[in-house]
C-alpha cells in the first residue's frame, strides 16, 4: 500500500470497526433491558442509568486513577437507580413506564449537575488489547484495537441465553414475567424477583455508560450518550427479549453508526443525513417487517405492561 | 382559561416582590459596581465555544468594581428572556452579553425594546437599523485564524491529507474550512482536505467515528469546528495524527499533537466593551474584526511546527495585522470546477458576500448537501 490509503476499502472496515467500537453500550444496555423485561418489567430510565454511570465511572476514575474502580462505581450507580425504580415500582398501582422516565429526566439531569467540574480533566482510561498484531495495515490494526468490556459484553450475550433456558435463576425470572400469579403459586416473591432483575439490569446499564466515558469517545461532556440508552431498550423489543439477538441488533447498531461519517471520508457525500439515520430506519424496517396485526410480539413476555 | 389567568397573576405577583426586594436589599452596594450578565447556550467549560466566552467573563470579572453574573445552558427560547429578565431584576445588571447566534431574533430584540436603558451586546447575531439602538452584535473573523492553521497544516502534512470534522454546511462553517484549505494550499499546493459533517453541534460518537474514519483514509493532520473539540483531539492524538485546535486553546489535551489553533480572543475584547460601557462611550452596534482587531487569536505553535511552516505562518500574520491580506480573492474556483469569485475581484474580510458562502473551495473533497 504505497500512500497508506486504502480507498474504498475503508467503508467495511469502518463498519467493522464501528460494529466493535460503537456497539457496547448497547450490548450492555440492551442486555441489562432484557433481564429486566424478561422478569415482566420495563425499565425506561436505562438512559438515565447510562449517563449517570459515564458520569460516575469517569469521576471515579479521575478521582482515583483506575479506570477500573470507574467501571465499578459505574455498575454500582447504576444498581442502585435499577433499586430505586424497582422500590417505586413496588407501590400499589405505580406505572413502571411513568418511573422509568421520571428516572431517566432525574438520572441525565443529576448526572449534568454533578459532572460539570469532570468535563475539563482528563481522567485515566480503559486499555484496549492490541489484536491486529498479526496485521501491516494500521487502519485493521487501529480497528482490532479492542476493549475488554467488549468481550465481556460479548461473552454475557450466551451466557444469558443459556441461564434463561437452563438454571433455575433463569426460570423463576421468565416465571415472573410470564406469569406472576404462577411465581407466587410456587411460593417465590414476585416483587424481590423483579428487584433483583432490575438491579442487575441497572448494573449491566451503568457499566455499559462507563465505556463511553473510559474508552470510546473516551472523555466526559452532556451530549456523550445522545439517545442511545433510548435506543438499546428499543433494540431489546426489537431483539425479541432473546440475548443473542440483541448482541447481533448491538453490532448492526454500531456498524450503522460508522456508515455515515466512512461514506463521507471515501467522498460519498450526498444524502450523509440519511446515513446518518441508517440506524434508525434499520430499526423502523425491521418493526415494519416482522410485525403483525394478528398475534402479539412473539417472544415478549407476558406480564409487561405493554403486552398485557 | 382561568388557570392561566392565575398563574400568570401569581407569576407578576411573584415577580414584583422580588424586583422590590431586590431594590430594597441590593441597591446600595449595587450603587458602586456595574453588573454585567454572560449567558451561555453550553457548559461553560466545554473546551469550546462556550469556554472561550466563559473566558472572557473572567477577564472581566478582573476589572475593578465590576460583577459578573452568570447562567449556562440557557435554551435559545423564550428561556433566554427569563434569564435576561432575572439579571436585570434580581441582580441589576446593566450590560448583558447573550453569547449564543440564536438568542438575537426575537428574543435580545425583544429585551433590548423592553429594557431601553440598557445594553445587550450579543454574539454572532446581524444587527440592522431596524433594531433597537441599545443592542449590538459583534463577532469575529475566526477564518483568518483558520487560514494561518491550514498553512502550519499544510507544512507539517506527509500524507497531504487533511482532515476536517464539521457540523453542519452553513456560511461560518464553510469560510472556515475554505479558509483552512487555503492556507494549507499555500504551503503544499497538493494537499488536500477532506471535510465530514456529522449533522450537528455536540455528537461525541459521530465525531469520534468520523475522526478515525478520517485517520483509515491516510488524514494526518485534523481540525474541526463542533461546539466542543475535545473527542476530535484526544481520539486523533491516541491515533497518532496532529491537530488544530478551535474555539479555544486544547494544547493540555495533546500536549505532543497539537500544532496550533484559532481560537477567540473574547478575554481582549470583553473588558475593552465594558471599559467603553462604563466610561460612557458607545460602542459601534455592528461590530466585527479579526486578529488585527484582537477578536480572534492563533494558539502558541507546538514543538513539532518546522521553523519554514513558523516563518511563513507568522509572515502571513503580520499581514493580517496590518490588514493588507484578503484570503478570499479571485480567481477563486469551487470543488465543483466552477468560479465563484472572478479575476481581479477581492473579497475583503468585510465582504457581507462571504457571509453566503455556499460552496466548498478546490482542494476539499466533500459536498455541502
Amino acid at each position: 500500500m504505497a500512500d497508506a490509503s486504502l480507498g474504498l476499502w475503508t467503508v467495511p472496515l469502518a463498519v467493522f470497526g464501528g460494529a466493535i467500537r460503537v456497539s457496547t453500550p448497547f450490548l450492555f444496555v440492551s442486555l441489562g433491558e432484557c433481564i429486566t423485561e424478561r422478569s415482566g418489567r420495563i425499565n425506561l430510565g436505562l438512559e438515565g442509568t447510562l449517563v449517570m454511570g459515564a458520569m460516575s465511572a469517569y469521576g471515579i476514575s479521575y478521582l482515583s486513577g483506575s479506570p477500573w474502580l470507574g467501571v465499578l462505581a459505574a455498575g454500582i450507580t447504576g444498581a442502585l437507580f435499577g433499586a430505586l425504580h424497582a422500590g417505586i415500582c413496588s407501590l400499589p398501582r405505580v406505572n413502571d413506564i411513568a418511573v422509568g422516565i421520571a428516572l431517566m429526566l432525574l438520572g441525565t439531569g443529576l448526572a449534568f449537575f454533578l459532572g460539570k467540574p469532570l468535563i475539563e480533566p482528563t481522567a485515566a482510561r480503559l486499555p484496549a488489547i492490541d489484536f491486529g498484531w498479526w496485521s501491516d495495515i494500521p487502519q485493521l490494526r487501529a480497528a482490532l484495537r479492542i476493549n475488554v468490556l467488549f468481550l465481556i459484553g460479548v461473552a454475557i450475550a450466551p451466557l444469558l441465553y443459556w441461564a434463561f433456558r437452563t438454571t433455575r435463576w433463569g426460570l423463576l425470572i421468565r416465571t415472573a414475567g410470564e406469569s406472576a400469579d404462577a411465581a407466587r403459586a410456587m411460593g417465590h416473591s414476585v416483587l424481590l424477583i423483579r428487584l433483583r432483575a432490575t438491579m442487575v439490569g441497572g448494573f449491566l446499564a451503568g457499566i455499559g455508560g462507563s465505556f463511553l466515558s473510559l474508552f470510546y469517545p473516551g472523555s466526559w461532556n452532556e451530549g456523550l450518550s445522545s439517545g442511545q440508552g433510548i435506543t438499546a431498550v428499543a433494540l431489546v423489543i426489537f431483539a425479541r427479549w432473546d440475548p443473542m439477538l440483541c448482541l447481533w441488533a448491538s453490532l448492526a447498531f454500531g456498524g450503522a453508526a460508522a456508515l455515515g461519517p466512512a461514506l463521507q471520508s471515501v467522498g460519498i457525500t450526498s444524502g450523509y443525513h440519511l446515513f446518518n439515520a441508517a440506524p434508525y430506519i434499520l430499526t423502523l424496517a425491521i418493526m415494519i417487517i416482522t410485525c403483525s396485526p394478528k398475534r402479539t410480539l412473539t417472544g415478549a413476555p407476558a406480564e409487561l405492561s405493554i403486552t398485557r | 382559561m382561568d388557570f392561566g389567568r392565575i398563574s400568570r397573576r401569581h407569576l407578576l405577583q411573584g415577580s414584583a416582590a422580588l424586583a422590590l426586594g431586590s431594590t430594597l436589599g441590593i441597591r446600595s452596594a449595587a450603587a458602586a459596581e456595574t453588573t454585567v450578565g454572560f449567558i451561555y447556550v453550553g457548559s461553560r467549560d466545554d473546551y469550546g465555544y462556550n469556554q472561550a466566552h466563559a473566558q472572557g467573563a473572567a477577564a472581566v470579572k478582573k476589572l475593578p468594581g465590576i460583577k459578573v453574573v452568570e447562567e449556562e445552558k440557557v435554551a435559545e427560547t423564550d428561556a433566554v428572556e427569563k434569564t435576561i429578565e432575572s439579571m436585570v431584576n434580581l441582580d441589576g445588571a446593566t450590560l448583558l452579553f447573550p453569547t449564543s447566534f440564536g438568542y438575537y431574533n426575537p428574543h435580545v430584540v425583544k429585551m433590548a425594546g423592553k429594557f431601553p436603558k440598557l445594553h445587550f451586546e450579543h454574539c454572532g447575531g446581524l444587527w440592522t437599523d431596524k433594531d433597537p439602538k441599545n443592542a449590538g452584535s459583534y463577532f469575529g473573523y475566526i477564518d483568518e485564524a483558520q487560514y494561518i492553521s491550514g498553512i502550519v497544516a499544510g507544512y507539517s502534512t506527509k500524507s497531504g491529507k487533511l482532515g476536517f470534522v464539521a457540523a453542519k454546511p452553513i456560511p461560518q462553517v464553510l469560510r472556515n474550512i475554505n479558509a483552512f484549505t487555503l492556507g494549507a494550499r499555500l504551503a503544499n499546493p497538493k494537499a488536500t482536505t477532506q471535510v465530514i459533517f456529522t449533522g450537528d453541534w455536540s455528537m461525541p460518537v459521530k465525531e469520534a467515528e468520523a475522526t478515525n474514519s478520517l485517520i483509515d483514509q491516510g488524514v494526518d493532520v485534523l481540525t474541526c469546528h463542533v461546539d466542543g473539540p475535545k473527542t476530535m483531539v484526544e481520539n486523533a492524538a491516541r491515533r497518532g495524527a496532529m491537530v488544530c485546535g478551535y474555539h479555544v486553546n486544547q494544547s493540555p489535551l495533546a500536549p505532543k499533537a497539537y500544532l496550533t489553533g484559532a481560537e477567540w480572543n473574547w478575554e481582549a475584547l470583553y473588558p475593552k466593551f465594558v471599559k467603553m460601557i462604563t466610561a460612557g462611550e458607545a460602542i459601534p452596534n455592528f461590530y466585527r474584526g479579526g486578529l488585527k482587531e484582537e477578536i480572534v487569536k492563533v494558539s502558541p505553535y507546538g514543538e513539532m511546527v518546522s521553523a519554514e511552516a513558523r516563518k511563513h505562518a507568522d509572515d502571513v500574520k503580520a499581514k493580517f495585522m496590518s490588514g493588507e491580506y484578503t484570503i478570499f480573492k479571485g480567481p477563486l474556483v469551487d470543488n465543483k470546477g466552477k468560479m465563484v469569485i472572478a479575476s481581479g475581484t477581492d473579497r475583503g474580510q468585510q465582504d457581507p458576500e462571504l457571509e453566503k458562502m455556499d460552496y466548498l473551495v478546490e482542494g476539499v473533497i466533500g459536498a455541502t448537501a
